[in-house]
């Protein structure tokens, strides 16, 4: 794959249906999302979640990954420069392929969360043999 | 006669009143404009930084998620950092095929004029859950004194 240089990418906000009690930033995670035959895997990156702070639901085929951190910023510091904002993010998807909810993976590493859907048996492409008769 | 302002002209269908609101209307949004630009200082060069300052210390934090230690480089020369790495793709390219591809892998390079004079043999270094702090210490001509004061004269 040729290199390129990386760009800045703008955090996106989530544009919140209705008001929430407490004000909190939600911000959407790029993913990528992949399939192969046995499996659709999704990455998000979420910079500062440790897995404790991860929750990953499936619920009527929607996957909702949502990654929350403590604040860090230094208290007794000032701010000389800020470019990006910190905070919890949030991503919801329809997965359109039949998964089998009880073998779904997730781990946090680096910054990225890797949830692995496996799919489940009767999504497998069958090949039905034509006898002549 | 007293001199009114046409503006002010009682009585009338200020004919200026459109006028008037939609001159307000391109003020505020100016101003919209011009502060969001000085809030947000944007990036334009990949990674963004957030940089504070402490009594001792400069702390500069960075996202970086997906790098790996071994592929960032990390260099102080005078008063300039510079941070080098790459990401590479987290994956193998087997028969798999993309719905979404949001991140992006490749190269990245900054170089950043610190704000003020740092000791150069004391630099520190983490990269923890996808975030890089630099923590570096101000050198001692820069770090802030106190003066006593004495009430005698």
């Amino acid at each position: 794959m040729s290199e390129q240089e990386l760009q800045v990418q703008e955090k996106q906000m989530v544009k919140q249906d209705s008001e929430t009690t407490k004000p909190e930033k939600y911000f959407i995670p790029p993913v990528d999302i992949f399939e192969d035959e046995d499996k659709v895997t999704v990455v998000a990156e979420m910079p500062g979640v440790k897995n404790t702070g991860v929750d990953v639901a499936l619920e009527d085929d929607v996957l909702t990954i949502r990654g929350s951190q403590e604040d860090e910023t230094p208290q007794e510091g000032r701010l000389l420069l800020q470019e990006y904002e910190s905070g919890s993010y949030l991503r919801r998807f329809t997965v359109a392929e039949t998964i089998d909810q009880d073998k779904i993976r997730a781990t946090m590493t680096d910054g990225l969360l890797t949830v692995e859907l496996p799919k489940a048996a009767p999504a497998k492409p069958r090949k039905i043999e034509v006898k002549a008769g | 006669m007293a001199l009114i302002r046409f503006a002010e002209r009682p009585n009338f269908r200020n004919p200026w009143a459109e006028f008037e609101r939609i001159r307000q209307g391109l003020d505020e949004l100016s101003h919209n404009l011009v502060s969001e630009g000085k809030a947000h200082m944007h990036a334009t060069v990949y990674p963004p930084l957030n940089m504070y300052e402490t009594k001792d210390a400069l702390i500069l934090k960075a996202e970086l998620p997906g790098v790996h230690p071994d592929d960032l480089e990390i260099s102080l020369e005078g008063d300039t950092l510079t941070l080098q790495g790459k990401r590479l793709r987290n994956l193998d390219d087997k028969a798999t095929s993309y719905h979404r591809r949001e991140i992006e892998a490749g190269n990245f390079s900054r170089a950043l004029a610190l704000p003020t004079k740092v000791d150069l043999d004391n630099m520190k270094a983490t990269l923890v859950d996808g975030i890089l702090t630099i923590t570096l210490q101000k050198a001692d001509e820069v770090k802030p004194r106190q003066i006593k004061i004495s009430t005698d004269g």
